[in-house]
């Protein structure tokens, strides 16, 4: 299908653009890439924090919900207090909720053309991503730590010391960053910001199936098994061993070895969906 | 500031082609745009035109033929083009909740100027666009034209020298198309070339230099919109002040311009199309009906616009 004989004007070739005299590197385009779509993300935030406040809004008002209403009828099985029981399953619920804005924004951005436009420029596709995936876990940082305020506030407490604290920390702050990319790739894959809202509410049910609010113990034995091989199960039960909170027995082995299933299950996730993001964003609408 | 000088072809393609599922969107297209021109691709939805965008702007692979933006082909060079051209899509791709002086910045940054640069760009377009006082409003408030300048301008930060329009007024209002239009104009001022797509005739005739109608995915006919236009004949309607004198005005258009009467009892109007190349002028006219008995409440000429020239275009494809 070569054409370079078939037209009689030869057609011309570009010098070097008015802008950049050169492409810079590849890593270091990807670099830059990522800092700028970082940026972009941020820059919507710092216009409407209104956006922050509705995220930490939704597991204050479950500390309030379950930590008092349900939690004054709750026993956790293995001893201890419901709401010190409750708070590492609220800390994993924002690296769990990663998905949902992620996903609107990214359908958002293919409805308005915006991702077109991006697609369309000569910048790092796995960059542009990697960059909004960072924002995001800015933001979960940002809605961590009030949450992590509240639950001091409410007797919670990091009873191992602090290299185990923040081990938890960053196990946490992992998970978000995971949880982006499955958003990322379900928002492309989505298409449209309506039908990501609607699928949005479909996460509701696979957060709830975990030891999050209750110990998994008193499920029935199907429902048991999905919520003891849940990776949002893993995170909680790694965060309650390395806080020291009250942990129920566990028979499951993800549960047995939290933070080894922890960075497993995040490896395979993001083994599998990064690159199916990456791959999904490149080849849009082809 | 185009990099490409005038005699050379700043799009080109050859039997580009594209199916999605069992769809033919565009079936075999010949492109050649010389540099520094406005091209015109024109056409009802579904006729191809924002495929051929895709295609060009390397956002879609061509199923079948090939294409060269900039010297640079886009299915092998793909990265070399996008450092040539700037996009509007058909939607204005700006982001709501940033200010529109951050969307430029951040469209700058994207193309690895520096942090300064990237700004003091952005205050350099704003400013000639028009856009300098709402540059520090989120583009949440802005009007629709307003973001569709900003759109558009948001393709020149790195001063492109092909630049991609996709239906860039549809759905704006009249006075919003005007600046859009002239926006257009001083792009080309600057002598980028600009392939731009529209359902609007007008805006066509208004902008561009060549243009090329599709129709089902394919070419139906190309040319400057004047030559078209001369290809189809001039509409002459006459107004009467008695439906009962239509059929004799009627006969005097028939002779006048060898076309096939048309009439309109309400409206109390025939209308009639000159055959190509049969020169009708007023004063012959206004005689002949005269001479007939006619009583014209008013007599019209109208060198046909793009949309009979779309027309006659598509009742003949019809027709075959």
């Amino acid at each position: 299908m070569s054409g370079s004989t078939v037209s009689t004007t030869r057609p011309a070739r570009a010098t070097a653009p008015g802008g950049p005299a050169a492409a810079p590197g590849r890593l270091r385009r990807t670099a830059l890439d990522a800092a700028t779509s970082t940026t972009r993300v941020l820059l919507y935030y710092r216009h409407s924090p209104g956006l922050l406040a509705a995220s930490l809004a939704v597991p204050v008002v479950m500390v309030v919900l379950f930590g008092y209403v349900f939690g004054s009828a709750m026993r956790v099985p293995g001893g201890g207090d419901y709401r010190e029981f409750l708070m590492p399953g609220l800390f994993a619920m924002v690296a769990i909720n990663g998905i949902t804005p992620t996903m609107v924004g990214v359908a958002r951005d293919v409805d308005r053309g915006a991702t077109d436009r991006l697609r369309s420029m000569p910048l790092s596709r796995f960059g542009v991503l990697l960059g909004s995936a960072l924002a995001d876990l800015l933001i979960g940082v940002a809605v961590l730590v009030p949450l992590v305020g509240v639950g001091l506030a409410v007797g919670w407490r990091m009873r191992d010391g602090v290299a185990d604290a923040l081990a938890a920390f960053a196990l946490l702050v992992l998970f978000r960053f995971v949880m982006t990319w499955v958003g990322t790739f379900l928002g492309l894959a989505a298409g449209s910001e309506q039908m990501a809202g609607q699928l949005a509410v479909l996460t509701f049910p696979p957060a709830m199936v975990t030891n999050v609010f209750v110990p998994t113990g008193g499920m029935p034995g199907w429902l048991r098994v999905i919520a003891d091989w849940n990776p949002a199960s893993a995170v909680v039960a790694a965060c309650r061993q390395l806080f020291g909170n009250p942990t129920a027995p566990a028979s499951a082995w993800p549960l047995q070895h939290p933070v080894v299933a922890t960075l497993l299950w995040s490896g395979l996730l993001l083994a599998v969906f990064a690159p199916l993001a990456v791959r999904k964003y490149s080849t849009h609408g082809r | 500031m185009s990099q490409l000088s005038g005699d050379q072809l700043a799009v080109s393609a050859q039997g580009l082609g594209k199916s999605f599922g069992g769809t033919t969107a565009l079936d075999g297209l010949d492109l050649a745009v010389p540099a520094g021109t406005v091209y015109g691709l024109l056409g009802p939805n579904g006729a191809g035109k924002t495929t051929a965008i895709r295609l060009l702007a390397t956002l879609t692979a061509p199923d079948t033929g090939w294409a060269r933006v900039a010297g640079f082909d886009v299915a092998r060079e793909p990265e070399r083009v996008r450092r040539s051209i700037g996009l509007a899509g058909q939607h204005a791709a700006v982001d709501e909740g940033i200010t529109g002086r951050e969307n430029l910045t951040l469209v700058g940054r994207f193309h690895h100027l520096g942090a300064r640069e990237a700004r003091r760009r952005a205050d350099e377009l704003l400013e000639r666009f028009g856009l300098a006082a709402a540059g520090d409003r989120l583009v949440r408030g802005y009007s629709g034209g307003m973001r569709r300048r900003l759109d558009l301008v948001a393709c020149l930060v790195t001063r492109p020298p092909v630049l991609f329009l996709d239906e860039p007024t549809t759905g704006l209002d009249p006075r919003s198309r005007g600046e859009i239009w002239d926006a257009v104009r001083e792009l080309t001022a600057g002598g980028s070339t600009v392939l731009l797509t529209t359902q609007y005739l007008e805006e066509a005739d208004r902008l561009a230099d060549t243009v090329m109608v599709l129709d089902h995915g394919r070419a139906i006919a190309d040319g400057p919109p004047g030559r078209l236009k001369a290809a189809i004949g001039t509409r002459v309607q006459v107004v009467v002040d008695d439906a009962g004198q239509l059929p004799a005005a009627a006969g005097v258009l028939a002779a006048v311009t060898g076309g096939e009467p048309v009439s309109d009892r309400d409206r109390r109007q025939v209308e009639a199309l000159s055959l190509p190349g049969r020169e009708v002028l007023l004063p012959a006219l206004v005689r002949a009906l005269d001479a007939a008995g006619v009583a014209a409440r008013d007599v019209a000429l109208r060198t046909p616009s793009l949309d009979d020239v779309f027309l006659a275009l598509t009742a003949e494809r019809q027709a075959a």
